[in-house]
Formats: C-alpha cells, sequence, structure tokens
C-alpha cells in the first residue's frame, strides 16, 4: 500500500457508553479553595476560587461559561482537566467516575483543552509537527504514524502540512497557532474540547475564521464543546447553554437565549447591559454596575454578590442561596429573588 | 473651525533585522473637542501612529518622514526640552496596561502632584490638592485615602482610573489613549468609556482614541478612521462607518462580528491574513483578500477619495460612488 | 478553504523553518566581539592541546644561569622563569592543566546541578524544599572559603582541586536551574503536556530541558573564568597542582617574589588567566543576547 493512500491511524475515541441520554460530563459540588500565606500577624485567608460547582454536559451541545476575573471559570476548567486536584467534587465523564471507574490517563483520551495564550501554549523548542505528535506518541502511538496524523489534522485546521509542519512557534501568526493548539487538542481523539478564552486574544477577523472552523470540526468529529469566555457576543453565538459564574459560583444557568432574553439573576442583568452598545444612536447612559470585580478572597457572606446588587435584603447576606429553576426548561438562577417563598420582597408568591 | 492635530503624509519606517513600514502615507486631522476613534487590528499601524504624536518612538530604529502639527507646532522638530514640557501638559496619554504609566515605588497622590509641580509650576501642597481633586474626578472612592496608596494596592479598575487622573492632571488640551479599555472585564470597561466620555465633556479635550473593538468605538467615538496595513482606508462620522462603509475592509470586519449572528449560521470572514509590512505599499493592500478586487487593485495604490465632510475612502468602489452621486 | 485563503497562507513567510539553536548560531557569528573572543580562545586551546608538537623548548628544564631573563631574549621569546625554565612552554604546557581545572568542574557542575535543579523545579513541594535548603546551607558559604576547605580537607593535587570546584559550583547551577524551570513549568505547554497524559519524565525531557538548557549554560559560561582564578589561587595556596607541573595559578605563586626583577614574566600567568576569563565572560554575554530573541 503506498503511502498516498494509506489510512492515517487516529487514536479511537473513548468509547461511547450509556448513549444519548447520558450527560457526557456530570460535575458535582467541585470545590477549590487556595490558602494564602498571611504575613505573621494578620489571619490566614483563603481564595475560595471555586464553590460547589455542579452543571452537566450532554453528549453533543456547546456549554459556554461567562463571568469576569476572579469568577473561577479558568479554574474550573483546570480542575475538570485534572491539572489541578480539587479539595472536593465528583467529576463523571460518561457515567464514569474520575478516579475510580475511569483513570486518569483515559479520562486525557475523552478531554482536552485549548487554552487562550496561542504562543505559551507550544514549546517553541518543537516544531509544529513535533507539538502536535507528542500526545498520540505519549499514548503508544509509533513516531511515523504520529507524524501523518499531525498532517492530517494540520489539513484539517486549514493549515497546508507542507508548509506548516516544520515550522516553529515564534514563525506562524496567532490566529494560525491558535490552529495549531486546535488540532493539538484533536490529535487524542477527544470527545470533549475544553476551550479556555481559545478566541479572546485573537483579531476579531481571525477569531471569525477560527470559530467557523470549531463549528465544522465539532460536526466532523462529532465534539462536545465547553466554551469559556467573557466575549458575551461569541458565548451567544457558539453555545446552546450558558453557565453564568461570580466570585467561584455557578449564578445562573440556561439555554443561552433564555438566558440572554430573560436574566434571572441580578449579575446576568449586569453584565449583559454591560455590553457596548451595538447602535451608534443609541449608548449606554449610565453604567449597570459601578466597582470592580470583587476579590476572591474572604468573598461575601451568604449571596456573594449582595454587596453590589441594588435588590439585596437582610436575607441575602445570610445563607447563599441554591440554584433553583426558573422555568421547567432547564433556566436555573441562584438568586432569592427567583425561589418562591424564600423570605425576598421580590420572590415569586411572595407576599405584598 | 482650526484643527488641533494635522497629520499629513505620515509614514514611519522601523529599521533593524527586519525592516517594518508600519505606518504608510497617513493623513488625518482631529478637531476642537471631537473624539476620533482609530480602529484597526493588530499590526495595523494604529499605536504606532498614536505614540508618533508624542514621539514616543525608539529614536534609533525609527524613521519618520510626514508632518505632525499639534496645535500648529511641529512635534517631529522639537527638541527634548520642548517634547518635555509638551508630554503631559498639551498632549497626554493613557495605555492599555496602567502598569506603564504608573510607578510602582510611588503612590498615587505623589506621582499626580510631581506631574502638576512639573508642567505648572505649583507648590507641594496646592499639587496635592490638584491630585485629591483629580482622584475625585474620576470617581475613586474614598480619594483623600487613596492618595497615599501603591498602585500594587489597587484593583484594576481603579489603576485604570488613577492612570486617567495622572493623565488629566494637567488638563491636556489633547487626549490620545491606547486601547485603555481592552484588559478590564466588561462591567468595568462600561465604567470606564462612560467616565471619559464624561470628562471629554468637562474639560472640552479632543480625543485620539484606539481600538480594536467596534462596540467601544460606538460607545464613546463621533468620527471614526480605519486602518489596515499602516494607512486609513476609510473615514467618516460614527454611524457612517458601522451603518454604511464603503470599504470592503470595514464591511468584512462588520460581517464577521459575532454580534446578531444566527447560531449554526457560518461567520462572514475576511479569508487570508494581512500583508506582512517589509516593503512600502505600491498597491492596494487589501487586495489579495478582498472580492471586489479588480486589475487595478493590484497594479496601483487605489485613490484617497475625498467625499467631502470629513468622509474619505481609499478604494476605488468609493471613486464610483462619489462619481455615481456627482 | 477558498483559493484566496491558500495564496494568503502561501503567502505566508517562505523562509525554511529555522531551528532555535540554528539562529542563536547566527546571531553569534555575527557578534563581533563574541567572534574575537572564540578565536582568541581557540588559539589558546590548540595551542595547548598541540603544545608537544608545537616546537617548544622543554618547560621542565630550567638553568641557573639564565633564570629570569626578560620578555624578547632570542631563544627565549616570553622569557624566563625563576628556575630559568621558557615561559612561552610552561605557559603554553600550563594551558593544558589550567584549562581543565577550569572547565571540568564547571562541567561536571553542570551536569549533576542541572540534573538537581530540573528535579527540584518540577517536583516542587518537599522535594523541591528537601533538594534547595540543602543546596543553600553550601550556598551560603564563600567559594573561596569553600574550595579552600574542601581542598584542605582532600588535599593538595589537581584532582582534588577539580572535586572541590564542582562542590562549589554545583549549588549555585542548582539555584539558577531550579528557578528556570520552575519557570518553564508553569508555562502553558507544560501544562498542555501534562493533559496529554504524559509523564513526568517524558515531559522533563521533551519539553523542560530544551527550554531551560539555553540560560544555564550561559551561566554556566560565565563560571569558567571564576573556576580558573579559583583553581589559580588554589595553586597560589599550594592546594592545588603540584611543582614542577606547569599551572598558570601555581606560576604565579612561584613567580611571585620576582616581581621586583622582571615584573613582565611575573606577571605573564596572570595575563593568561585574565585573557581566558575575560573572553569567556564576554562569550558568554555574547550567547545570553543571542539566545534573547523575542521574534
Amino acid at each position: 500500500m503506498s503511502e498516498a493512500t494509506a489510512p492515517v491511524d487516529m487514536l479511537e475515541p473513548v468509547e461511547d457508553r450509556g448513549g444519548v441520554a447520558q450527560p457526557l460530563l456530570q460535575v458535582t459540588g467541585l470545590t477549590k479553595h487556595f490558602p494564602v500565606r498571611g504575613d505573621l500577624f494578620s489571619a490566614r485567608k483563603t481564595v475560595r476560587a471555586v464553590d460547589n460547582v455542579s452543571f452537566s454536559v450532554l453528549k453533543g451541545e456547546t456549554v459556554g461559561i461567562v463571568g469576569e476575573s476572579g469568577c473561577g471559570k479558568s479554574t474550573t476548567a483546570r480542575l475538570l482537566m485534572h491539572l489541578m486536584k480539587s479539595d472536593a467534587g465528583d467529576v463523571v465523564y460518561d457515567g464514569m467516575q474520575v478516579g475510580r471507574a475511569l483513570s486518569l490517563r483515559e479520562l486525557r483520551r475523552g478531554m482536552q483543552m485549548v487554552f487562550q495564550d496561542s504562543y505559551a501554549s507550544l514549546n517553541p523548542r518543537l516544531t509544529i509537527e513535533e507539538s502536535i505528535a507528542f500526545g498520540p506518541k505519549v499514548h503508544g502511538m509509533a513516531d511515523q504514524a504520529a507524524r501523518k496524523l499531525s498532517h492530517e489534522l494540520l489539513g484539517k485546521v486549514g493549515l497546508r502540512p507542507e508548509i506548516f509542519a516544520n515550522r516553529y512557534p515564534h514563525e506562524i501568526s496567532g490566529g494560525q497557532r491558535q490552529r495549531v493548539n486546535i488540532a493539538r487538542a484533536l490529535a487524542l481523539s477527544p470527545r470533549l474540547v475544553i476551550l479556555d478564552e481559545a478566541v479572546s486574544a485573537l483579531d476579531k477577523s481571525v477569531e471569525a475564521q477560527v470559530l467557523n472552523l470549531l463549528a465544522d470540526l465539532k460536526r466532523e468529529f462529532g465534539l462536545t464543546y465547553l466554551f469559556i469566555s467573557h466575549d458575551l457576543n461569541v458565548v451567544r453565538y457558539i453555545s446552546d447553554r450558558v453557565l453564568v459564574m461570580y466570585l467561584g459560583e455557578v449564578v445562573e444557568l440556561g439555554p443561552v437565549d433564555k438566558v440572554w432574553d430573560e436574566p434571572a439573576h441580578p449579575y446576568t442583568r449586569a453584565l449583559l447591559a454591560a455590553m457596548p452598545s451595538s447602535d451608534p444612536d443609541n449608548r449606554t447612559k449610565t453604567p449597570p454596575i459601578s466597582g470592580d470585580p470583587p476579590n476572591p478572597i474572604d468573598p461575601p457572606s451568604g449571596c456573594r454578590f449582595h454587596t453590589r446588587c441594588p435588590f439585596a435584603e437582610p436575607l441575602c447576606a445570610g445563607a447563599t442561596p441554591k440554584l433553583s429553576a426558573v422555568d421547567a426548561r432547564g433556566h436555573e438562577a441562584a438568586c432569592y429573588m427567583a425561589i418562591p417563598g424564600s423570605g425576598h420582597s421580590r420572590a415569586p408568591g411572595a407576599s405584598a | 473651525m482650526t484643527n488641533l492635530v494635522e497629520i499629513d503624509h505620515l509614514n514611519i519606517r522601523f529599521t533593524g533585522e527586519r525592516t517594518v513600514h508600519a505606518v504608510n502615507d497617513l493623513s488625518l486631522t482631529l478637531g476642537e473637542g471631537e473624539v476620533l476613534g482609530l480602529l484597526g487590528e493588530s499590526g495595523s499601524g494604529k499605536s504606532v501612529t498614536l505614540r508618533a504624536l508624542m514621539r514616543l518612538l525608539p529614536r534609533q530604529r525609527t524613521q519618520i518622514s510626514g508632518s505632525v502639527k499639534v496645535l500648529g507646532n511641529d512635534v517631529l522638530a522639537m527638541s527634548d526640552e520642548e517634547l518635555s514640557d509638551f508630554r503631559g501638559q498639551t498632549v497626554s496619554m493613557i495605555f492599555q496596561e496602567p502598569a506603564l504609566a504608573l510607578d510602582p515605588v510611588y503612590t498615587i497622590g505623589r506621582q499626580i502632584a510631581e506631574t502638576v509641580m512639573r508642567h505648572e509650576g505649583k507648590s507641594q501642597t496646592d499639587a496635592m490638592a490638584r491630585a485629591l481633586e483629580m482622584l475625585e474626578v474620576v470617581r475613586i472612592p474614598s480619594a483623600k485615602r487613596r492618595l497615599g496608596a501603591y498602585p500594587h494596592e489597587m484593583s484594576g479598575g481603579m489603576r485604570q482610573r488613577a492612570m486617567i487622573a495622572l493623565a488629566l492632571s494637567c488638563k491636556p488640551r489633547i487626549l490620545l489613549a491606547d486601547e485603555p479599555t481592552t484588559a478590564l472585564d466588561a462591567t468595568v470597561q462600561i465604567q470606564i468609556l462612560l467616565l471619559l466620555r464624561e470628562l471629554q465633556r468637562a474639560f472640552g479635550m479632543s480625543v485620539i482614541f484606539v481600538t480594536h473593538d467596534i462596540g467601544v468605538a460606538i460607545e464613546i467615538c463621533d468620527r471614526v478612521a480605519v486602518m489596515y496595513a499602516g494607512q486609513i482606508v476609510e473615514t467618516g462620522t460614527l454611524s457612517q462607518i458601522v451603518r454604511s462603509p464603503l470599504h470592503p475592509y470595514p464591511r468584512g470586519l462588520l460581517a464577521s462580528t459575532t454580534h446578531g449572528a444566527r447560531r449554526g449560521e457560518r461567520l462572514g470572514t475576511i479569508p487570508g491574513t494581512p500583508p506582512s509590512l517589509d516593503k512600502a505599499p505600491t498597491s492596494c493592500s487589501f487586495a489579495p483578500r478582498c472580492a471586489s478586487a479588480e486589475a487595478r487593485c493590484s497594479e496601483a495604490l487605489p485613490p484617497a477619495v475625498d467625499m467631502g465632510a470629513g468622509r474619505m475612502a481609499r478604494c476605488i468602489l468609493a471613486e464610483r460612488a462619489a462619481i455615481e452621486s456627482a | 478553504m477558498s483559493a484566496i485563503t491558500d495564496a494568503a497562507l502561501q503567502a505566508a513567510p517562505s523562509t525554511r523553518a529555522r531551528g532555535y539553536w540554528a539562529t542563536v548560531g547566527r546571531r553569534i557569528t555575527r557578534d563581533k566581539v563574541s567572534m574575537v573572543c572564540a578565536f582568541i580562545l581557540l588559539l589558546i586551546f590548540l595551542s595547548a592541546l598541540l603544545a608537544p608538537w608545537l616546537g617548544l623548548a622543554d618547560p621542565y628544564q630550567g638553568s641557573m644561569i639564565r633564570r629570569l631573563r626578560h620578555v624578547g631574549t632570542p631563544n627565549y621569546p616570553l622569557g624566563t622563569d625563576e628556575l630559568g625554565r621558557d615561559m612561552l612552554a610552561r605557559l603554553i604546557y600550563g594551558g593544558r592543566l589550567s584549562l581543565i581545572v577550569g572547565i571540568l568542574p564547571v562541567i561536571l557542575a553542570f551536569v549533576v546541578g542541572t540534573s538537581l535543579g530540573l528535579v527540584a523545579g518540577y517536583a516542587g513541594g518537599r522535594v523541591n524544599t528537601a533538594i534547595m535548603r540543602t543546596v543553600d546551607v553550601f550556598y551560603a558559604f564563600p567559594s573561596v572559603l569553600l574550595a579552600i576547605a574542601i581542598s584542605g580537607a582532600l588535599g593538595a593535587g589537581i584532582v582534588n582541586s577539580i572535586v572541590s570546584l564542582t562542590i562549589v559550583f554545583v549549588p549555585q547551577i542548582t539555584r539558577v536551574a531550579e528557578s528556570v524551570t520552575t519557570g518553564v513549568r508553569n508555562m502553558d505547554f507544560v501544562e498542555a503536556a501534562r493533559a496529554s497524559g504524559a509523564g513526568a519524565l517524558t515531559i522533563m525531557r521533551v519539553h523542560i530541558l530544551g527550554n531551560v538548557l539555553g540560560p544555564i549554560f550561559v551561566y554556566a559560561t560565565g563560571l569558567i573564568s571564576v573556576s580558573m582564578i579559583l583553581a589559580a589561587g588554589l595553586s597560589f595556596l599550594g592546594l592545588g597542582t603540584k611543582p614542577p607541573e606547569p599551572e598558570w595559578g601555581l606560576m604565579l605563586n612561584t613567580l611571585r617574589t620576582a616581581i621586583y626583577v622582571n615584573p613582565w614574566v611575573a606577571a605573564l600567568p596572570g595575563v593568561m588567566i585574565f585573557a581566558v576569563s575575560i573572553c569567556f565572560n564576554l562569550l558568554s554575554d555574547g550567547m545570553r543576547s543571542a539566545m534573547d530573541i523575542r521574534n
């Protein structure tokens, strides 16, 4: 069989168990706290980077995660990838609990990540081809086969292998590097790809190209995406469902159109209102919220948003509101205003 | 109405290991009290143009030709002393990263006071009073206490406000803003943009605002100049550029935005990548990526078509549109 | 992909991919100072290597009559030392021992130090603390003192000098290696490698080593001059090479008293030490600049 027609070995994707109904990823109670070494005289503080985060990702969907700095979205991504040990919580991949039924090594085959900084994500001493082939070789693929695979993947992400395979990261542009990162993530044939601000550092015109590419690849390889971004327009365009995070907690989640059109949590409303206007005759008049996103060190008690919330009442500083259903189709919010009978004056069913 | 800034046929070339023609035959004007946006992607030359206005480019590697006049003064011919007076007092700049402008070893109050003392010769007490006034103007909470704060003790948004206070402390006529909100969170970004808008009106400044984000331009600019490969390819009012651009590049940019795009539909894209700037352009720099390109586009430089009232486009399509409407 | 994209991609820099080290090599060959230093060092190396075949006088053959002849004496172009031995021969032969005792400890320390530093930097936590705090103990001693103490304990001789100097340099190189490794270890591409399931050893070999060797190498080259001077110092104190072996440091010692009689000749071994030290330092600087490519 000549080289040209020999089929390219791809690693077998992790087998699908459980079928369509079973979520590909089920996250429960994910928690990560970082101790901050105080000086000799002040008490030890904790950065509560991720607190009790739970959500699921269905097969074939794109779930967006939005939030500002300090909200914990990047930490969540790293916890899911098990690049960091979590303090509490379970991650279940296609019905198998990570660490028990599913080993870390097998998880790596099933889930991969594309990082924000396209330049820092690639080893400056390796050629593009070597960077992409590294993963498969770690999992046992022969050198030649891995190289052929990397050429094939370069083609799939729109980069001609003849030109790019032997280049070094500093010789190509940001958009091209990000395509390489995507090819690298696909080299292990994962079913879930986490994109951590993967297009945020790109120019808008390049971003559009990469978003189109991501859509094509999703179709071709049957992928599921977890798309982390601060850009609300991109998240609306690409996601089916969205999670809004604030100071380490999920404050709202649901189908993206519903959340965008009828946000239930005051923070989501502020975030959406903070988007720059798209109409020159109708510019923003007042900022929806004042002050900076607070530090996740020693966050406020109870609902973490209550210090900046225009609707805050005394009970909000008490216990943290749990994510509760706003409607029957998966829209949930962690706000007392959405929980019937919570005691908040604006809650449904509250007496006037 | 006299123009505060007049740039004529500006060319900037960086030499060294590689030659980069960063800015090619650029001309623009800035009127009294207006906010001009320089919209472009990375490599378009927008930041370089801004820095040329204050002569902040590395002296050895840079070759500048053309004329840059601010308030009638030729910036390119200024001596170091004149430049030192000029910067901070007539023209001031705010940056994307406040760490670039704020010295980490001095308190905010001290830095602002120092600038005021340098440019206006005021005493330390008067300068500190002005510093306090500026911090209040930029809405830093507990301004009095913050006078004694160091940059690292403040959050990102507050540092940005402090930098704005520093830049405006001597009431400059012209403010240059180099993507000051790009690194900020959305909720902070909108606060800073509104603050800048308010301060611009209050102080009567003219502003040149560099950005790559059309939404940001919409919030703050009156006029917009779109840059590509070191040239201005189109100028016009905000409405004109955002609603009915003539040049295929801004048209392509607007078509490729995710705002309002339908899920599942492909985004319009501008194929290809920007040109490398190692030679001065002899034909339209955008032609290789342009869907409406014709033979003429790759043979000669496109004409800079002036359509009156500040509207300009470097494109044969504009030429045709101008002829038709004539 | 449309034809336009392909054409645009074709228009991307068509230079053949150049490896990092090749680029560094190219940049350094363009640096005049580095090239001059490299040339001088090459001369000294070659002369030391080819000493037996250069038609020199016998470096051990002395003559009481011809003691401390001046530079330029016929038959003795660089004069003679205090025992009448030809200086030129002794300097060139001396180069052999001096260079060995200057470079070998650095090479050994480089290997040991880089390994320790790599492990400490990558592992972090308790392993890091264990290694680095041990290193700190050695670091607390001034190098000269430490070298003298160890040499004194082991006894005089070239081999002991080399051992002693290696021990002095290992902590310094370990420190640099650990700090650079920590920097690289936190970069996204290492995270990506961990995310692909690679083990620690593979990651260290493929991703970390290549990226840290540069800075450590530059630091180590700077240590060569220190090593030569320390070795010369040890010989000077009688803790290194034993007479009548020619070695620059030892020669400085024995010619010490001749400084009033024939200062030029007495200074010559010092000039050699100085020349080699400076050249290595400048070359090291040149390497650092050449490696600092931010494309």
